[in-house]
């Protein structure tokens, strides 16, 4: 069993797009599910923390590996 | 948490500046703003149903040229002919790139997102412009109804 729910891949994105996708995927899923979010935008890594810290989404964990960007954010 | 409002006006009608209204207010709209944003002035033709948004390096120092043209090239040199579309043209090709969204995308965003766009009355009737050159989605009206929105908002930006 995966340890997210559902997966975006955001890779190839800029600026805001990554939030925006992330957002939109975060919208058709229930409380509690995780979704994680891969990204090339180093960017997001900043962004995605002020977008859960401004949506109330919890981060769960945010990583790099080679040169992409993982996070994995708990919808509330 | 109470939602928070942003209330941005914008009055530029070129393609670099085009980005920074719709980028702020689709991400404000993500974050659960509520958005409301005044186009005026040349901010009317980032309404229109049919973009046709240019970038010029005319007049503008700080823009990056290709092939190190900014250090050499003329300052007159910016004014020639068909100058405008191909700098244009390179910078849409540069951002397409770079995985920046259209000026469009990023208004279809604003829309799905339910960020109130009204356009300035005025403008329109002092460029003679016809309303159905504009985007279906938008409401008009004038400096009272921006500060309606204005002065319940938590964030007001000029563009």
């Amino acid at each position: 069993m995966s340890d997210f729910d559902q997966e975006l891949d955001a890779r190839g994105l800029n600026c805001p797009l990554p939030i925006l996708r992330a957002k939109k995927a975060l919208n058709g899923m229930a409380a509690g599910e995780v979704l994680k979010i891969i990204s090339t935008d180093p960017g997001s890594v900043k962004d995605f923390e002020a977008f859960a810290s401004q949506t109330g989404n919890e981060l769960l964990n945010s990583t790099e590996e080679s040169g992409e960007f993982h996070f994995m954010m708990k919808k509330a | 948490m109470s939602e928070k409002k942003l209330c941005i006006i914008a009055t530029k009608g070129t393609l670099d500046w085009a980005y920074p209204p719709f980028i702020l207010s689709s991400t404000a709209a993500a974050l659960g703003y509520d958005v409301t944003i005044f186009f005026t002035f040349y901010g009317l033709q980032l309404l229109k149903k049919k973009l046709s948004l240019k970038v010029s390096p005319l007049g503008n120092p700080g823009m990056p040229m290709p092939m190190g043209m900014d250090k050499w090239f003329p300052v007159m040199g910016t004014a020639i002919p068909g100058m405008e579309a191909m700098m244009t043209v390179m910078m849409k090709n540069k951002m397409k790139s770079k995985g920046i969204a259209s000026v469009e995308d990023l208004r279809d965003l604003c829309i799905e997102a339910e960020v109130r766009l009204i356009g300035c009355q005025m403008t329109i009737d002092l460029f003679d412009m016809g309303e159905g050159d504009f985007i279906d989605e938008i409401e008009l009206g004038g400096a009272a109804t921006y500060f309606e929105y204005a002065g319940a908002s938590d964030i007001n930006l000029y563009i």
